[in-house]
């Protein structure tokens, strides 16, 4: 491998020396304003296989190659403003010239896609692999005949492993759109078909055309990655789905339990979401002047403050205003409401009306790959956020004294009230435990959200949705209802569009509450039957 | 026969307002028409329309009223009426502009020209009838409220269920009319109106005589109330509101009654809505939002539900201190409207209503039982 790198090498320095001057001349053709001249000209100075036709090439497209007008010298520009020159045949550095002084040579599509292609035929002898392997794909897409030569000599030298594969396709693509022999072509399509993509199926489709055996057997082979595609789509958007679920169930999960153990919704659901978010601002705003290097811990910091906070607002909300409205859900529901301007404007006023910035760690950016789907990192945190606090959310209702006797005054409130359950107590301690799971709902969604006064008014209608659909009968029904609604999102979206998706999931859960009017999961016995 | 029962009731707060509304309905068109501009008491036209604009508002939390003082139905939704009813007066304000639109089409709005549509879509014939849009105000909030109203009475949804979903009603009918393609002006709306039954909608007469309609419409619309809650029908509907399970087992079909009152009441918001639009010359997909519906709740809780008047003076009170906040202490507005929420359900549960009248307080009290045992579910 070195050894043939060393070898190319040599030869190409060789062929330098020798061409500088073919070069030299080669290129003065190209100040004509005719394209066909043009091409004509390109044509030869990428025969002359100098060194310097890379960087004359890269210059042309991006229309950095010019003539300067005093001895129409084909020249390289550089830099704005001030442009530093340098002979495009040669390399030599010619100091600086003025915009006035130069004159631009026009190029069109196709002179950009010929200048393109000779790119793609030099990069494919480079010594990175990386560049090698970008030159096989670039082919690939080009469809362009006049590489397939270039690319055989390519593929006859390539050792590396990775390249190689890459190199037999854009082959098989070439091939598959040329005039060689039936049998050749039918074998390319294989080959196509195998590598898949995007691109494939695009090539595949052109080849499509007609009715000759190869016709056919592309359009067989495209029909067979359509559905592979298909396929993979819909896991997509099931992915997308649980990751939108995930937030659902974050956003509701609080909210279910106040409107289980009280029977009351918590209109400023959404402000304690928005505290929490507002939580993390401040925390890595301290964190930015004080001590930067902890900024990657920023949420762990942020998550128990967010809760603190969003639950003691919680208990005091409880017994200031709540308690006073027991056994009146519907003056709640405008009292928290009311509350929820209040929040929102004074929100508004100490942070002000805009946007504020809250950064991602470096351990939640960039995405995931598996086969087709991609997930971002900071989604795939917060699915798998959701489903801890999920679990712990499960553990304590089950295995603690205060979850049994939430669970008690669920099921029946005089009833666990006679058997010595503090039932006072258990709902303050509810509300503060729902605000607080909202609070850190905050934290993990201003990830993904702008933090503004109104993002708590973005989430609220739809955890209300996920409180109704899924019941309050236990939180598996939180968890189904989230869930499905994401997913149902995901998958209307495509052929329905966002907005109309939305409004079929509002829809069918107003009819599914005609059905059920007690939700997915509701809890069965005399108690709950008004 | 009303009038008759009016007076033998007595209800005076009913009796007050409705000669307030004739007074209302002679001396501002009057006093904006008949007096010098410069005269101290002469009513400029952005007040005559204010009020107005107050007095539609006045109509939706009368028809609120009906439904939750009376029936125990919290709707969350009923800015959904109001702007259905407001959209089909809209649509009948478009037809009229005709050619004379930026885009000069005969037959289509200018938003469908723009958004290059050839024909006028089914849904939008007959509008250009007012015969045929005044019954479409009536029509489909009517039906729409039926529809809703028939399933979600009928499988017992009540509560803050039904709460949650009429918030849901409304909100999914917002995004559906900001959507383009629904044919209904997306986010813009219906705007640029030019004239009513051939009036010119800008000068002073129409708007005079639609400020006169306003004060009817709403005059009609308290009779009716009135008349309803004070038949055998209203007693049901009350009923309904204190012992929901105890009227059931009586005998009454529950469902039925509630369907009624919930029909009525949107019919009555989207009356509202219908004179709200040539006043203000506007209706966007915006009156959808579920916070505009929650707000008329709050006119309908301040003043006092489950008395007539009572809705009407919150309205025009909490919205007359919207105007003047939002000139000036906007970034007030909203610690005002919230801290009213909170005062008005800790401190007044049965709104101004009930400080004015002692004996309506002893009286409501004794109809309301303290504890409702479904209220706890």
């Amino acid at each position: 491998m070195r050894l043939w790198i060393a070898f190319m090498l040599a030869m190409v320095l060789l062929a330098a020396r020798g061409h500088a001057a073919e070069l030299a001349t080669e290129i003065k053709a190209l100040d004509t304003s005719n394209f066909a001249q043009k091409e004509n000209a390109i044509a030869a100075i990428a025969s002359t296989g100098d060194a310097r036709v890379a960087a004359v090439m890269t210059a042309l497209n991006d229309g950095t190659l010019l003539i300067r007008k005093s001895d129409r010298l084909i020249v390289i520009a550089e830099g704005k403003g001030t442009i530093r020159i340098e002979n495009a045949a040669t390399g030599e550095a010619l100091g600086q010239a003025a915009e006035a002084d130069l004159d631009k040579i026009a190029i069109n599509n196709k002179i950009r896609r010929q200048s393109k292609v000779i790119l793609g035929n030099l990069t494919l002898f480079s010594e990175d692999p990386a560049v090698r392997l970008k030159a096989a794909d670039d082919i690939f897409r080009s469809r362009d005949l006049s590489a397939l030569q270039p690319l055989k000599d390519a593929l006859a030298n390539e050792q590396d492993p990775r390249v190689k594969p890459a190199l037999e396709q854009a082959l098989a693509a070439l091939t598959m759109m040329s005039d060689a022999p039936e049998a050749e072509r039918l074998a390319a399509i294989l080959a196509v078909k195998a590598r898949g993509g995007q691109d494939a199926m695009s090539l595949l489709a052109s080849a499509a055309q007609g009715s000759d055996a190869v016709a056919r057997a592309a359009a067989e082979a495209l029909a067979a990655l359509e559905q592979t595609r298909s396929l993979w789509e819909s896991m997509q958007n099931a992915v997308y789905g649980l990751s939108l679920g995930s937030v659902l169930l974050l956003a509701a999960i609080g909210l279910a339990i106040t409107f289980g153990v009280m029977g009351i919704i918590n209109m400023a659901h959404g402000e304690m979401v928005m505290i929490g978010a507002y939580v993390t601002f401040v925390v890595q705003d301290v964190i930015r002047s004080s001590a930067p290097s902890l900024f990657d811990y920023s949420l762990f910091i942020a998550i128990p403050l967010a809760f603190l906070l969003t639950a003691l607002i919680g208990v005091a909300i409880e017994r200031s205003i709540i308690r006073f409205l027991y056994g009146r859900p519907l003056e709640t529901l405008l009292a928290t409401w009311g509350l929820s301007l209040i929040l929102q404007q004074g929100i508004r006023t100490i942070f002000g009306p805009t946007n504020r910035e809250v950064g991602t760690p470096s351990w939640m950016s960039g995405s995931i790959t598996l086969g087709e789907i991609t997930l971002t990192a900071n989604r795939l945190a917060i699915v798998v956020f959701a489903a801890l606090i999920f679990a712990a959310l499960l553990l304590l209702l089950r295995h603690t004294r205060f979850g049994l006797e939430m669970r008690a005054v669920t099921q029946n409130r005089q009833m666990a009230s006679a058997m010595g359950i503090h039932t006072a107590r258990v709902d303050a301690l509810t509300f503060g435990l729902g605000s607080g799971i909202a609070g850190i709902a905050g934290v993990a969604l201003s990830q993904i959200d702008n933090v503004s006064p109104n993002l708590g008014q973005s989430y609220i209608i739809d955890s209300f949705m996920v409180v109704v659909f899924g019941g309050v009968g236990n939180l598996w029904g939180t968890l189904v209802a989230a869930m499905t609604l994401g997913i149902a999102n995901k998958f209307l979206e495509p052929f329905a569009g966002a907005v109309l998706g939305k409004i079929l999931v509002l829809v069918f859960i107003i009819l599914f509450i005609q059905k059920r009017p007690r939700g997915l999961f509701a809890l069965k016995g005399r108690a709950v039957e008004a | 026969m009303i009038i008759h029962r009016l007076l033998r009731v007595g209800d005076r707060g009913v009796l007050i307002t409705l000669a307030l509304l004739v007074l209302l309905a002679i001396l501002v068109p009057a006093l904006h028409l008949l007096t010098p501009t410069d005269s101290p008491i002469h009513v400029p036209a952005y007040a005559m329309a204010l009020i107005g604009k107050y007095l539609c508002y006045a109509m939706l939390a009368l028809s609120l009223d009906l439904v939750w003082g009376y029936c125990g139905i919290l709707s969350l939704g009923h800015g959904a009426f109001f702007a259905l009813g407001g959209y089909a007066m809209g649509m009948y304000l478009m037809r009229q502009i005709g050619s004379r639109g930026v885009y000069g089409n005969p037959d289509l709005p200018d938003f469908m020209v723009f958004l290059n549509w050839t024909e006028l879509p089914w849904y939008w014939h007959g509008f250009e009838w007012f015969a045929f849009a005044a019954i479409m105000v009536l029509f489909v909030p009517g039906l729409l409220a039926f529809l809703f109203g028939f399933f979600a009475f009928r499988s017992r949804v009540s509560g803050v269920h039904l709460s949650i979903i009429t918030q849901a009603l409304t909100f999914a009918l917002m995004l559906a009319f900001f959507r383009n393609d629904m044919g209904f002006g997306g986010n813009n709306g219906l705007t640029d109106f030019k004239d009513i039954l051939g009036f010119n909608l800008q000068s002073t007469g129409t708007r005079a005589t639609l400020f006169i309609a306003t004060c009817l419409a709403l005059f009609a619309s308290l009779l009716v109330c009135f008349a309803i809650t004070r038949s055998r029908l209203g007693m049901v509907i009350t009923a309904i509101r204190d012992a929901e399970s105890r009227t059931r087992f009586l005998g009454y079909r529950v469902e039925s009654f509630k369907l009624f009152a919930f029909t009525v009441s949107a019919c009555i918001a989207g009356i509202a809505g219908a004179l709200y639009v040539p006043q203000v010359g506007i209706i966007n997909p915006g009156e959808f939002a579920p916070a505009n519906s929650i707000e008329a709740v709050i006119w309908t809780a301040i003043g006092g539900r489950g008395t007539l008047f009572g809705p009407i003076l919150g309205a025009v009170l909490v919205n007359f201190a919207k105007s003047w906040f939002t000139g000036a202490l906007p970034e007030l507005w909203l610690f005002a409207l919230g801290a009213l929420f909170l005062a008005v359900t800790l401190f007044l549960p049965k709104g101004l209503a009930g400080l004015f009248d002692r004996r309506a307080t002893k009286a409501a009290n004794s109809q309301v039982p303290a504890a409702q045992p479904e209220a706890a579910e």
